[in-house]
C-alpha cells in the first residue's frame, strides 16, 4: 500500500491516465456478445482485403516505375512525397477536430482535471489519445504503400524498423500542432462561438490542403511533355517537394534506405522536430489550457436563433403534417445545434473541394487524349462521387437513429409510427445529398466538357445512387445502432458502419457495371458512327434503377421492422 | 476547510456567481441550497477546479486552489452533478482508477472498494462492466469513488438524485460519521428535509449572491419567520411565488 504523505504529493503517470482508455478497449474486445466472433472475423477478412487491395495496386505501379531507366526511382519517390503530403495534411485536419473533443468536450475531464493530475501528464495522456484517435486509419492506409515500396526496392528485413522510425514522429508533429491549435482556439474566441472556431478551422484547413497539393503540383509529374526536356523533368524530379515538410524528410528516409545510401539527416529532422514540438506544445498547454478548459465549460449556449428561418420552416413544411413537420424541423435543429456534428461538414467541404480541384487539373487534353478515355473518365467520376457520397452519408445519415438514443422512449410512446420517424430521417439527410451529388457531378462534368449523353447519365446514375446510399444508411445504422456513444463522430467507424460503407462500395460497383455496356455501346457508336444497342440502353440503365430502387426501400422496410419489433 | 473569497464567475454579460464570501470549516457538513440556475453547480465546479473564476480566490485546507492546484485538489473529492463513468470499466477498476488519480493503491484501497460497494449494495456488481447499472448504481458508484481515498473535503452536487430510500439513508448516515471523523462536506441539494435534517449550517443562493448563511436557528431569524421549516424560509429568501395561480397555469 503506498499512501500519500503530506510531503508528496499524487502524481498519477500518464500510463494512468489512459488505463480506462485501454481497459475499455479489452473490454470491448472481450465482450461475449453473440456474432462477435462472426464480426471480428468479418473485420479482419475485410481489412486483409483492403490491404491486399492497397498493395497489388502500389505494388504493380511501383514495379513499373521501377522499369523506367533513370526516372524510376525518382517517380517512386515523388508518388510516397505526393501520399505523404495527402496523410499530412489529413492528419493536420483530423487532430484539429479530435483535440477539440479529447482535451476540452470528453466527459472523463471532470473527473481527470478535478483531480489532482499534474499538467505535463494530463497533456501527454491526452495528446496520445488524440494521436491514437486521428491517426489510426492513416497507419492503416500506410502499411500496405510502405510494405509495396520494401517488397519492390528490396528493403530488406530492417525495412520495417525503418519505417517505423521515421513514421512515428512523422504521426507526432501532426498531433502537437493540431492540438496546439485548437487551445489557441478555444483561448482566442469567446467560449460560446466554438462554432467559429470550427468555421476558423473549416477555412483553415481547406486552405491549408489546397495549398499542400498546390505546392507539390502533381499534375505536373503527370505531364512529362509539359517539361521543355527530360532534363526539366528529372530537375523537377530531383527537387524537393517541399522541403520543410516532415512527409519530404519520411520520403527522404525511406527511399535513402531502400537505394542502399542511407542517410541520418532526415531521421534526426523527424525526431529532433517531434521531440521540439511536444516540448513546446506542453509549455503552451501549461500556459494556455486550464483558461481554455474553464472557457470550454462554458460553451452551452444560452441563445439559439430561431426567429425567421425556424417559421419559415415551419409554413414550408406546414402540408406535410404536424407530425412530420416537427419530426424534420426537431432532425434540423439538433443537427446545426450539435456541434460534434454539423463540425464534421468541415471535412465534407474539403474533401469536395480537393476533389472538384483534383478533376480540374486532370490532363485531359493534348496528345493521346482519346474521345473515349475523355468520356470515360467522367464515368468512373461517377465512382468516386459515389465513393465521396457514401462516406457523407455514414458521416451524417447512418448515425441518425444511433442519435437519437436515450430519447427513443419519447417517440416510442407518442402515438406516431415508426415508420414518419424513418423517412423523416431519409429526407432530411437525403436532400441535402441529392443537393451536393448533384452538384459535384455537374460541376466536375462541366470541368470535364462531358457530352450532353454523359451528363444526363451522370445525373440520372448519382441521383440513384443517392437514393439507395441514404437508404442503406438508414437501414444499417438502425439494425447496428450506437446508442451509448460518447461521440456521434465515432458512430461511422463503427462495425455498423464499415458494413453500410462495404454495401455502398458493392452498389456502386454493380451499378457501374450494369451501366458500362450501354454507355460503351453509345460511345462506340459515337466514335465509329452507327446506331447505340436500344436494348443494351435498357436493360442496363433500367436494372441500375431497379436495383437502386430496392436498395433504397428494402432496408428501410427491414429497419422498420426492426424498430416496431 | 474550504474558504471562497470574493468568488465571482461571469459569462459574458452573464454574473453566475457574484463575490460570494464562505468559509466551512473543518468537520462540517455545510448545505448549499438555490433555486435551478443560482449559481449552486458553478461555485462546485469552481471549488472543484473544473471552472476558473473570473474573479476571487479557493482556498482547500488552507492551500489556494489557483497557486497550487495540485496539493488543493489531492484534499478533495468532487462528486458531480451528471457524474461520469466509463461505460466500459467494471465497478471495481473504475473505483481503482479514482484511487490511482490520488497516487493511492495496494490492499487497503481494495479492501475499502470492498466495503463501500458492499455498503451500497453493489458488491455483486463489482466486476459487470458500467454500462449495465442502472442510474441509481451509477450514482452509488461514483459516490463510492469520492469517499475510496478519503479526502479531507468532499464536494458534491445533488447527492440524492436517483437514489433508493436504502441507499439515501445510508449515504446521509455516512456523511454525518465522515464529517464526525473531523472531514469536511459541502453539498448542494434541492431536498430540503435532508438539508434540514443533515446540514450543520446552510448557505441560501439566489442569482449568484448568498441572501442567507447560517444554522437553521440563525436561517429563521433572518427570516423573520417563527418556527418555520426550511421550506417556507427558503420560498421567503428566494421569493419564490409559491403561491402562484395554479387554476390560471391549468387553464391557460
Amino acid at each position: 500500500m503506498s499512501q500519500r504523505t503530506s510531503a508528496a504529493l499524487p502524481d498519477p503517470s500518464t500510463g494512468h491516465l489512459l488505463a480506462p482508455k485501454w481497459l475499455t478497449a479489452r473490454a470491448r474486445a472481450a465482450t461475449g456478445e453473440r456474432g462477435n466472433a462472426l464480426r471480428l472475423s468479418f473485420l479482419a477478412v475485410f481489412g486483409l482485403l483492403f490491404w491486399a487491395f492497397i498493395f497489388v495496386m502500389v505494388f504493380r505501379l511501383l514495379r513499373f516505375f521501377r522499369g523506367v531507366q533513370e526516372i524510376g526511382p525518382l517517380l517512386a519517390g515523388k508518388l510516397l512525397g505526393l501520399i505523404l503530403v495527402g496523410f499530412f495534411s489529413i492528419l493536420l485536419l483530423s487532430n484539429v477536430i479530435t483535440a477539440l473533443s479529447s482535451y476540452f468536450l470528453a466527459r472523463d475531464l471532470d473527473l481527470l482535471v478535478s483531480a489532482p493530475v499534474d499538467w505535463l501528464k494530463l497533456y501527454l495522456a491526452k495528446l496520445i489519445e488524440t494521436l491514437v484517435h486521428s491517426s489510426w486509419m492513416v497507419v492503416l492506409m500506410a502499411v500496405p504503400i510502405f510494405t509495396a515500396y520494401g517488397v519492390v526496392f528490396g528493403g530488406g528485413p530492417l525495412f520495417p524498423l525503418v519505417v517505423v522510425a521515421t513514421f512515428l514522429p512523422f504521426l507526432v508533429v501532426p498531433a502537437v500542432i493540431g492540438s496546439a491549435v485548437t487551445l489557441l482556439l478555444v483561448n482566442i474566441f469567446p467560449a460560446r462561438r466554438t462554432r467559429d472556431i470550427l468555421s476558423v478551422i473549416a477555412v483553415l484547413a481547406a486552405g491549408g490542403i489546397v495549398v499542400l497539393f498546390r505546392l507539390v503540383r502533381p499534375e505536373r509529374l503527370a505531364r512529362p511533355e509539359g517539361f521543355r526536356s527530360l532534363v526539366d523533368f528529372i530537375t523537377v524530379l530531383k527537387g524537393p517537394t517541399s522541403p520543410m515538410l516532415p512527409s519530404e524528410w519520411v520520403q527522404r528516409a525511406v527511399m535513402s534506405w531502400v537505394g542502399g545510401r542511407t542517410e541520418a539527416l532526415p531521421f534526426y529532422l523527424l525526431w529532433s522536430t517531434a521531440a521540439a514540438a511536444t516540448v513546446l506544445g506542453a509549455a503552451l498547454h501549461r500556459w494556455l489550457y486550464p483558461t481554455g478548459f474553464s472557457k470550454a465549460q462554458e460553451s452551452a449556449e444560452r441563445w439559439v436563433r430561431s426567429g425567421r428561418l425556424g417559421r419559415a420552416g415551419r409554413s414550408m413544411l406546414a402540408p406535410f403534417g404536424v407530425v412530420r413537420r416537427e419530426l424534420v424541423l426537431k432532425e434540423i435543429r439538433l443537427f446545426f445545434r450539435d456541434t460534434t456534428q454539423w463540425s464534421q461538414l468541415i471535412l465534407l467541404g474539403v474533401l469536395v473541394l480537393v476533389y472538384v480541384f483534383n478533376i480540374k487539373f486532370l490532363p485531359l487534353r493534348g496528345e493521346g487524349m482519346t474521345f473515349f478515355l475523355v468520356n470515360v473518365v467522367p464515368f468512373l467520376n461517377l465512382v468516386l462521387a459515389g465513393f465521396v457520397l457514401a462516406s457523407v452519408a455514414a458521416r451524417f445519415i447512418f448515425p441518425g437513429v444511433s442519435l437519437e438514443g436515450r430519447t427513443l422512449w419519447l417517440l416510442r410512446s407518442s402515438p406516431m409510427s415508426m415508420r414518419e420517424l424513418l423517412w423523416s430521417k431519409f429526407w432530411v439527410g437525403t436532400l441535402p445529398l441529392l443537393v451536393l451529388a448533384v452538384a459535384i457531378v455537374g460541376v466536375t462534368d462541366y470541368l470535364l466538357q462531358v457530352t450532353a449523353f454523359m451528363m444526363a447519365v451522370s445525373v440520372f446514375t448519382i441521383t440513384f445512387m443517392t437514393m439507395a446510399i441514404a437508404g442503406l444508411a438508414i437501414g444499417f445504422g438502425t439494425l447496428f445502432p450506437q446508442f451509448e456513444t460518447e461521440n456521434a463522430a465515432q458512430i461511422p467507424t463503427s462495425f455498423g458502419g464499415l458494413v453500410f460503407m462495404m454495401s455502398s462500395v458493392v452498389l456502386i460497383g454493380l451499378v457501374v457495371i450494369l451501366e458500362a455496356r450501354p454507355v460503351y455501346s453509345y460511345l462506340a457508336a459515337q466514335a465509329y458512327g452507327g446506331q447505340a444497342d436500344a436494348t443494351a440502353m435498357v436493360v442496363g440503365f433500367g436494372s441500375a434503377a431497379v436495383i437502386c430502387g430496392t436498395t433504397t426501400l428494402l432496408p428501410i422496410s427491414v429497419a422498420l421492422r426492426r424498430l416496431e419489433a | 476547510m474550504i474558504k471562497l473569497t470574493n468568488l465571482t464567475k461571469r459569462y459574458g454579460s452573464f454574473t453566475a456567481v457574484n463575490g460570494i464570501d464562505l468559509d466551512v470549516p473543518q468537520g462540517e457538513l455545510f448545505g448549499f441550497l438555490g433555486p435551478n440556475g443560482a449559481g449552486k453547480t458553478t461555485t462546485l465546479r469552481i471549488i472543484a477546479g473544473i471552472l476558473k473564476p473570473t474573479n476571487g480566490s479557493v482556498e482547500i485546507g488552507g492551500v489556494d486552489l489557483a497557486t497550487d492546484p495540485i496539493a488543493a485538489k489531492s484534499k478533495l473529492g468532487f462528486i458531480p452533478d451528471r457524474p461520469f463513468i466509463y461505460e466500459k470499466l467494471t465497478g471495481a477498476e473504475f473505483l481503482r482508477f479514482v484511487a490511482g488519480l490520488y497516487d493511492q493503491e495496494g490492499p487497503q484501497i481494495e479492501h475499502r472498494a470492498r466495503e463501500l460497494l458492499a455498503l451500497f449494495d453493489l458488491e455483486e456488481w463489482r466486476d459487470e462492466l458500467v454500462e449495465s447499472y442502472s442510474h441509481g448504481m451509477r450514482q452509488k458508484l461514483i459516490i463510492s469513488s469520492a469517499f475510496v481515498h478519503r479526502p479531507e473535503v468532499i464536494v458534491v452536487d445533488e447527492p440524492m438524485v436517483g437514489l433508493d430510500p436504502k441507499a439515501a439513508r445510508i449515504l446521509k448516515d455516512l456523511f454525518r460519521e465522515y464529517t464526525h471523523r473531523g472531514h469536511t462536506i459541502m453539498m448542494s441539494t434541492h431536498t430540503l428535509e435532508v438539508a434540514e435534517a443533515l446540514c450543520d449550517r446552510i448557505a441560501i443562493i439566489q442569482a449568484g449572491e448568498i441572501r442567507a448563511c447560517g444554522t437553521m436557528n440563525e436561517l429563521r431569524a433572518n427570516a423573520a419567520s417563527g418556527a418555520m421549516g426550511l421550506e417556507d424560509i427558503f420560498l421567503r429568501l428566494t421569493g419564490e411565488n409559491a403561491a402562484r395561480a395554479l387554476v390560471d397555469v391549468l387553464d391557460a
